[in-house]
């Protein structure tokens, strides 16, 4: 019996990379994906455009001016004479920011006031605008604590000594590319096994392999078998790409990250399997893996945080493998989580497997009959 | 031979009863497959809701753990701070223990810690340390904590001033205006970043597919031998795909500014024309791709790499292209998305701003043209 199976098995390989054109899609571009995403996918800025408008002629206004263009997150475009140049500036999205000095800004600081620095932004995507806002006072602190320490001004009863854990420099490329990692694998597994039935039906090959004698599990075991070791296969290549290119730590156990991906994957190919049994034609087949793999991507806190969605949003994550998965190859990665630490992740998905592979083979033996 | 006696007398005439003879079919080609309708319609009312419900970048309600280690009424205060925050949800601890268990468990993000001895350094020389401890994973949540406990900590700075009657004026205060957005909602920039991503899924993964089916049925070949010539292959294609493409664009305006309010600045006839033009460049990639692509397996593959995750991850939709390394700076030229982008943020928050909606339209018109001569090119090629 086991015979008949790896005849399938092979077969559903043969029929997915015989085809030259179908192989490369398999493997290049991913690959490429990784590559640019991995370098494109950052909320860190490293090249704000500004302007300054400086009414103030006083050295203090030149020194906290300095200290940006001497920055190397931000880039001087253009030093501004009129109030009325601003706006067009902005509009045209030639800065990003623009540092308004009033003219009072000196006296104010050397009578032992507050010196006002106006910082005006274009907030068409308000993310970059507070993450700009916040390099900013990053600069302007430095400034204060210069100014108070050298003008014999009392220091602040408190400071704060901030550290940040797993990620000390706050790299962005850390907690993108693993999720990456994730993303891939969920893309590629789930369209192969989407469209294979699809395909045959297209093809009218299924009828013969309906009338082989096969068992409907068997027959799903060769349709699940390629899109379970392609999945694996790209996981394991993104992952070194992660270690050894993009340098991303990767502290935890690979117990627990192959624990994971394998859970993953049954997860994957059970709702892949279900889209495949239910679809006529591939085109179909893509919709369905389309309908699941969207919201699977936006629910999965790939690229947004799942804490900062509305609550019953928050719940409906519950349901999404996707969430758990990206979650695991995180904290392995950076926190160095063990198969322990991450007991709360995966038996979830591995509920969703059984649920996914039951329904899909519920279904597969209905839609035959 | 008649008809083909009447094909030579009035060329103009036959062409354009071909002409709807082919959009006829193409038209009636997507009612009939309802998964064509699904793609234009039902994935695009899914995208919306889910960004506009589900998605935000807006920190709010942080879970933190503040240990503190001997009360007083300065500590009080601070947590006071905290607790008054709507950024933050903090849960004073006692011990630190406590505390990394809880981060480490993932029930905090972010420790303020305050020794046992505060009370007693708050008034020496150097000042007292206030250790905060941010889980750093997620890098864009994290320097918005930071932000968010400096703020904190200077509300608490200028409380405690005003207690013990001192005056502390930091040498520089920022005071920011955010213009297009004073409210800060993420929403308006992530709901019509959304457009096209809608658009690139009907224009180039739809039509990629549908003529990819064709050329594996072989269908296309049959067209091909009638008397239609090429071109009038290619504008039926288009007729059809881009009405659809157009609908679920028009769809996607609505529900942005009627269910989720984003304020729409500029006129709707920009957004059209703009929304057009992209469209006729998806539609030229969808072609493209499917005279490459063989089959329809190819054909999705090849279209969602290179059109549907570039549109989401490369336009600048949600990253800042100028902070990208410059080859991929590069890259992101050839993506019609980033001009499309650039236009929707600007006419939806900015209004009309010629300056920046003209040069993006233009580029966008090159590559509408550059993409189906190409297709053109390659279907006359392909005959041969």
């Amino acid at each position: 019996m086991w015979n008949r199976v790896a005849a399938l098995v092979l077969k559903e390989f043969l029929a997915l990379l015989k085809d030259p054109r179908s192989r490369t899609v398999i493997i290049v571009p991913p690959l490429l994906q990784l590559l640019v995403f991995g370098y494109a996918a950052t909320f860190d800025l490293n090249d704000i455009p500004y302007a300054v408008y400086n009414e103030d002629p006083g050295q203090p206004s030149r020194d906290l001016l300095a200290r940006f263009a001497s920055s190397d997150n931000f880039r001087l475009v253009e030093t501004v004479a009129r109030e009325s140049d601003i706006g067009p500036l902005i509009d045209r999205r030639r800065v990003l920011l623009v540092l308004h000095v009033r003219r009072t800004f000196s006296r104010d600081l050397y009578r032992g006031g507050s010196g006002e620095l106006q910082v005006l932004l274009d907030g068409r995507n308000s993310n970059t605008a507070l993450v700009a806002l916040g390099y900013v006072q990053i600069v302007v602190n430095g400034f204060n604590t210069e100014w108070a320490a050298s003008h014999g001004q009392r220091e602040p009863p408190a400071h704060l000594v901030t550290r940040a854990w797993f990620n000390p420099n706050l790299e962005s490329r850390w907690f993108i590319v693993p999720g990456i990692a994730a993303l891939l694998t969920l893309v590629v597994t789930l369209l192969v096994t989407a469209l294979s039935v699809a395909r045959e039906r297209e093809n009218g090959t299924f009828d013969q392999l309906l009338v082989a004698p096969y068992r409907p599990w068997e027959i799903l075991i060769g349709k699940s078998v390629p899109g379970f070791v392609i999945g694996l296969g790209e996981a394991s290549v993104i992952i070194l790409a992660a270690v050894f290119w993009f340098q991303v730590p990767l502290v935890g156990s690979l117990v627990a990250l192959y624990g994971g991906l394998v859970v993953f994957l049954f997860c994957v190919i059970g709702v892949g399997l279900m889209v495949s049994s239910l679809a006529v034609t591939q085109q179909q087949g893509l919709l369905g893996a389309f309908l699941f793999l969207v919201p699977a991507i936006i629910l999965s806190g790939f690229a947004t945080p799942i804490a900062d969605m509305p609550p019953a949003v928050q719940r409906l994550t519950l349901i999404n493998p996707m969430r758990y998965i990206v979650e695991i190859v995180r904290r392995v990665f950076l926190e160095g989580a063990t198969v322990s630490d991450l007991s709360g992740q995966l038996w979830p998905m591995a509920v969703i497997g059984v649920v996914t592979l039951t329904a899909a083979t519920w279904l597969f033996r209905h839609r035959m009959q | 031979m008649m008809s083909r006696r009447a094909d030579t007398a009035a060329p103009r005439g036959g062409s354009l009863m071909r002409l709807r003879g082919l959009v006829r079919k193409e038209f009636l080609q997507v009612v009939r497959d309802k998964s064509s309708i699904g793609i234009a319609f039902l994935l695009p009312t899914v995208l919306l809701l889910l960004f506009g419900y589900g998605v935000s970048l807006d920190a709010k309600h942080v879970p933190i753990a503040i240990v503190v280690q001997q009360p007083s009424a300065d500590t009080a205060r601070l947590v006071g701070v905290f607790q008054g925050s709507e950024y933050f949800d903090p849960s004073v601890m006692l011990s630190t223990r406590e505390a990394v268990a809880a981060m480490e468990q993932g029930r905090v993000k972010a420790i303020v810690h305050v020794r046992a001895n505060f009370a007693d350094r708050l008034r020496a020389d150097p000042g007292a340390p206030i250790q905060v401890i941010v889980n750093g994973v997620d890098a864009n949540t994290a320097r918005l904590i930071q932000g968010y406990v400096q703020g904190a900590w200077q509300s608490w700075l200028a409380a405690t001033a005003r207690a013990d009657g001192l005056i502390l004026p930091p040498a520089v205060d920022v005071q920011h205006r955010i213009w297009f957005n004073p409210g800060v909602r993420s929403r308006d920039f992530l709901v019509p970043g959304l457009i096209p991503l809608v658009m690139v899924l009907i224009g180039a993964l739809l039509t990629a597919l549908v003529m990819a089916r064709e050329w594996e049925r072989g269908t296309m070949e049959s067209l091909l031998v009638t008397p239609v010539t090429i071109r009038e292959i290619l504008v039926g294609k288009l007729a059809a795909y881009f009405s659809l493409g157009l609908g679920g664009m028009l769809l996607s305006v609505f529900m942005a500014t009627w269910l989720f309010g984003v304020p729409l600045r500029g006129s709707f006839w920009v957004l059209l024309l703009a929304s057009s033009l992209f469209l006729v460049v998806a539609l030229g990639m969808g072609l493209l791709i499917s005279t490459v692509a063989r089959n329809q397996f190819v054909a999705s593959q090849v279209a969602i790499l290179s059109t549907y995750l570039p549109t989401f991850i490369l336009s600048g939709f949600i990253f800042d292209i100028g902070s990208m390394p410059k080859p991929i700076q590069v890259i992101t030229y050839a993506i019609p998305a980033r001009y499309f982008v650039s236009i929707l943020q600007t006419v939806f928050l900015a209004g009309d701003v010629w300056p920046v909606i003209l040069p993006n339209m233009l580029a966008l018109l090159a590559m509408a043209v550059v993409l189906l001569g190409l297709t053109r090119l390659r279907l006359k090629k392909r005959l041969q």
